[in-house]
């Protein structure tokens, strides 16, 4: 991820050191800032743990609605509970960039000359943990509502899996949802950019959940290879979208 | 440059229906009736290309106008060899001759997409960037989705047929679709409005972020449901010693939709760049508008409420008489 990084931060990072290693490290202090302050508002604001948690709960008790049977419940609890992440992620992504474009944020960071990848990556990293803290929430609702069983190999896998996939969905999230605030006031157009995206992530993370839940007689060993899916799924669009945010927001 | 334009675009249009009859015609005595049905509306606008056009006003060129004749006497002969020349196939029988549309369609929309992506990546390489590069990835968008179309169904309607069902969780049909909606979306994304390479860039950035999704979206669609890989469209059931009629009739497909998708690309970048143009012109007038509204204003600024009814008759836009003379 350096490697990459640093060749991006090149030309668009103003006020860095020319060098290859310095540059690289401001893109990470940049990172961490942006990823700080995105975390700060939602502590201030709370909006994303008033509203958008709730709704991720909601979903959850819809989902026992529409489906109506426990054994059914219990065999969909993986797929059900990355459904509602995805939907979820929707509200979230607009979240981050609502807070961008509101006050010309996003236009004030630009003009003064932070660098695009590093402000990929920290509003990746404040996404990242936003949604990691619903995942665990679902994961839980799932094993209250859908009797989900979790042994201790089980959670190793899952706790594996979250990381790669919770860093893929952030990272496309921020991608989209930053051209998506580009052109303002068009936010249908997310979900549809979105979803295609991320449905690599909906099948990969949904088998690993499988086998670390043991559903349908899954055994553990059958997620460690959606792990590793997960993982080229979060590096290519890491490094996709650093070197795309600057063109996209840049205008 | 606004009054060559204009007769620009009402000439074609005259010929456009001038020569259609005569296409028609031509369709009649070359093949078989039924032929017309599918093949005509494809080519229609083609004989747009092939109308003598004077002095360069259309977007047809002497090349276009060759190719689009081309063309359509490729879709005439495809028709011919498609519907009444080929044998029906041993196990399919006559629904094998959806295919020739199909795999026609499948490899123009993939084509399209290819050449999508690379047009976008020419764009946004800083010694090769030009909106050229930007039209031709949107124009060739715009026919890879609709062929995509033609191709899912067409395809779905073939699976009925042949294997009972309309849709199969296959890698190749399951990508496809996926391709079919990210370039929808991607369509969707040049009409976000903004200046001419604000659009340029952004869609160029999702076309190529399309190149990284569908790989990854194929290998997961196939891991997922590797039970269906055998049963691939393309090859799982046509027998692997085709009929050499049968095959000069896919190839021939395959170019005649070619043809057809160059000639379209090569018009419709045409018509986008006037397009933009237009763009252009309408925002240039609309400033020019705007000066000879304030001109007259800021010469009189001083008795603001007696000059008022002068400027109105002059600039017959009576809503914002006094702006602010500014620009």
């Amino acid at each position: 991820m350096n490697d990459t990084a640093s060749p991006a931060s090149g030309s668009p990072a103003s006020g860095s050191p020319a060098s290859g290693s310095p540059a690289a490290a401001s893109i990470w202090r940049t990172a961490r800032l942006v990823a700080g302050k995105d975390l700060r508002i939602e502590r201030r604001s709370r909006v994303i743990v008033n509203q958008v948690l709730p709704f991720a709960s909601l979903v959850m008790v819809l989902f026992a609605f529409a489906l109506d049977n426990d054994e059914v419940l219990q065999r969909t609890a993986p797929g059900l509970v990355w459904l509602a992440t995805i939907f979820a992620l929707l509200v979230v992504v607009q979240r981050a960039f609502a807070v961008e474009t509101a006050d010309g944020a996003l236009d004030a960071l630009r003009v003064a000359g932070v660098s695009p990848p590093g402000i990929f990556l920290g509003k990746s990293l404040a996404l990242a943990v936003q949604l990691l803290v619903l995942e665990l929430l679902l994961i839980g609702l799932a094993v209250v509502l859908y009797e989900a069983t979790l042994t201790a190999t089980g959670a190793v896998l899952l706790v594996t899996t979250l990381l790669p996939a919770t860093t893929g969905l952030a990272f496309v999230g921020t991608l989209y949802g930053g051209l998506a605030a580009g052109a303002r006031g068009r936010e249908t157009l997310l979900p549809l950019l979105l979803f295609p995206v991320v449905a690599p992530v909906l099948i990969g993370a949904t088998r690993a959940t499988e086998a670390a839940f043991g559903v349908g007689h899954a055994a553990i060993d059958e997620g460690w290879p959606w792990v590793g899916m997960l993982l080229v799924f979060a590096a290519l669009f890491g490094v996709g979208g650093t070197l795309a945010f600057g063109p996209l927001i840049e205008e | 440059m606004s009054e060559r334009q204009r007769p620009g675009r009402e000439q074609p249009r005259q010929h456009e229906q001038h020569e259609q009859h005569e296409q028609h015609e031509q369709h009649g005595n070359e093949d078989s009736a039924h032929v017309a049905t599918t093949q005509t509306p494809l080519t229609g606008p083609g004989s747009a290309a092939t109308s003598p056009v004077g002095n360069g006003a259309g977007t047809g060129t002497r090349f276009t106008r060759i190719l689009g004749a081309l063309t359509l006497v490729a879709m005439g002969v495809l028709a011919l060899f498609a519907l009444v020349i080929s044998p029906p196939d041993v196990v399919q029988g006559e629904t094998v001759r959806i295919l020739y549309a199909h795999v026609g369609t499948v490899w123009v929309a993939y084509l399209a997409f290819v050449v999508t992506a690379v047009s976008s990546a020419a764009y946004l390489w800083k010694r090769t960037s030009s909106l050229t590069w930007d039209r031709i990835a949107g124009a060739s968008a715009e026919i890879g989705v609709l062929f995509m179309a033609i191709t899912l169904l067409t395809g779905s309607l073939w699976g009925r047929i042949t294997w009972g069902t309309f849709w199969v969780w296959d890698a190749r049909v399951t990508t496809t679709a996926f391709l079919f909606i990210t370039y929808i979306g991607y369509l969707a994304v040049r009409g976000l409005g903004g200046t001419h390479q604000q659009r340029a860039r952004r869609s160029a950035v999702v076309a190529l972020l399309a190149v990284l999704e569908i790989p990854l979206v194929h290998f997961s669609v196939r891991i997922w449901r590797s039970v269906h890989q055998d049963a691939s469209v393309a090859t799982g059931n046509t027998d692997v010693k085709l009929d050499d009629t049968m095959l000069f009739t896919l190839l021939l497909a395959t170019v005649a939709f070619s043809m057809l998708y160059v000639w379209y690309v090569l018009h419709r970048q045409r018509v986008l760049h006037l397009q933009d143009l237009l763009d252009d012109k309408g925002l240039d007038l609309a400033l020019a508008e705007r000066r000879s509204e304030g001109r007259p204003d800021a010469s009189a600024a001083a008795p603001t409420t007696a000059a008022s009814t002068p400027t109105a008759t002059v600039s017959a836009a009576s809503t914002v008489p006094t702006k602010d003379p500014v620009s």
